[in-house]
């Protein structure tokens, strides 16, 4: 599947990618508390925005990137909205 | 999208009829026209004329519709010396940034974790919002700091190695200082 | 050389990513979390970008606009958090008073 420039250290770099993304999930189930569920959210969208980035160069399709960009936008937006949203119950 | 508590600021947000000088109004769409059709035409990543024409229609649309709230703009400094002090601020900040990876990376992987954290008080120069976001997220990206709020001309910093003994005073200005150095220069 | 140049960007990226994730694991409260993941994400984000503009070098533009977006919006997204949590009454974790290196 790995397109014309990856090569092995490339694909280790992806099996990377899906060792932070098993982690991050973990914290994200874990929790304890709400805002350490959105930071896991949050470095998930970084690391999944990456990793689309990745997606975009071993596919050889420049269409990944596209997605990656609007994946990060909306998973930005969530993530301040969801904060704003706990400031709010906090007070 | 600060985090500041414009306790202060004369203007209440959201009124566009607060009179603006021409001056300013020009040079706010200059400024977002250009930048709006820069990144136009990064996106599209080719220079053809058709790309350009719609680019450049849309960007004078959206600059000429946005420019009275823009007030964020007024807050670039511009001069012939700009460009130099920008790259001078990514030398800083890319190299702040690897450190705080080498420090997190040294953090992490150590069996114990050996932090000493602390809230601190770093105030800064810098008096526009757009500056205290652009030092904010400087902050967060370099070792051991994270900003979490932003008071008046202050930032509440939250510092990973505020170990006992260590000059809070002194350290906590350096934080800001090293970046404020090149900013100071393209910011209020 | 280019495609090993990028490869070595892209193990690197990957690496910090992975580092971001287990700092999120094992650091004791979410400020110290935030600060972990913020910093080795986007560093890792970057790292694995500029692999990427390595063997694609036609792509700089968009990679470019990227790599942008990631510094600008990772920060902000982490400060929001932040304050969130202090507003919603989460205290940060001290280390209990070691006698040795306060001496």
């Amino acid at each position: 599947m790995s397109g014309p420039g990856i090569g092995l250290l490339g694909e280790i770099a992806f099996l990377l990618v899906a060792l932070a993304v098993v982690l991050a999930t973990l914290r994200l189930l874990l929790g304890p508390t709400v805002p350490d569920r959105v930071v896991a959210a949050d470095t998930l969208a970084v690391i999944t925005t990456a990793g689309l980035a990745w997606l975009a160069g071993a596919l050889d399709s420049v269409i990944y990137l596209d997605i990656a960009l609007v994946y990060g936008a909306l998973a930005f937006v969530g993530v301040v909205a969801i904060a704003r949203a706990i400031e709010r119950g906090g007070e | 999208m600060t985090h500041s508590t414009r306790a202060s600021s004369p203007a209440p947000t959201g009124t566009a009829s607060t009179t603006v000088g021409l001056f300013k109004l020009v040079r706010r769409f200059v400024l977002a026209a250009g930048g709006i059709f820069a990144t136009w035409m990064l996106l599209a990543g080719r220079l053809d004329g058709q790309e350009m024409m719609v680019g450049g229609g849309v960007s004078v649309a959206i600059a000429l519709l946005s420019m009275r709230h823009l007030r964020m703009l007024d807050d670039v400094r511009l001069g012939p010396l700009m460009p130099l002090h920008l790259v001078r601020y990514f030398i800083v900040f890319f190299g702040a940034l690897i450190r705080a990876n080498l420090d997190v990376a040294r953090r992490v992987v150590t069996p114990r974790v050996r932090i000493e954290p602390a809230m601190v008080t770093v105030h800064t120069e810098l008096r526009s919002d757009l500056g205290k976001l652009w030092l904010a997220n400087s902050i967060t990206l370099t070792p051991g700091t994270l900003t979490v709020d932003v008071e008046g001309q202050d930032l509440i910093v939250h510092w990973i190695d505020a170990s006992p003994g260590t000059d809070l005073t002194v350290a906590t200005r350096e934080i800001a200082a090293r970046f404020e150095r090149p900013m100071k220069e393209f910011l209020r | 050389m280019m495609q090993i140049i990028g490869d070595v960007f892209l193990a690197v990226g990957g690496l910090f990513l992975f580092l971001a994730a287990l700092g999120l694991l094992r650091m004791p409260d979410v400020f110290n979390r935030i600060q972990a993941g913020t910093k080795a994400a986007t560093l890792g984000a970057l790292s694995l970008i500029l692999g990427v503009a390595f063997q694609h070098p036609d792509w700089w533009p968009k990679l470019l606009i990227l790599a942008v977006f990631v510094m600008i919006t990772s920060p902000v997204g982490s400060s929001t958090i932040a304050r969130a949590a202090l507003m919603a009454g989460i205290r940060p974790w001290r280390r209990v008073a070691r006698k040795e290196e306060e001496g």
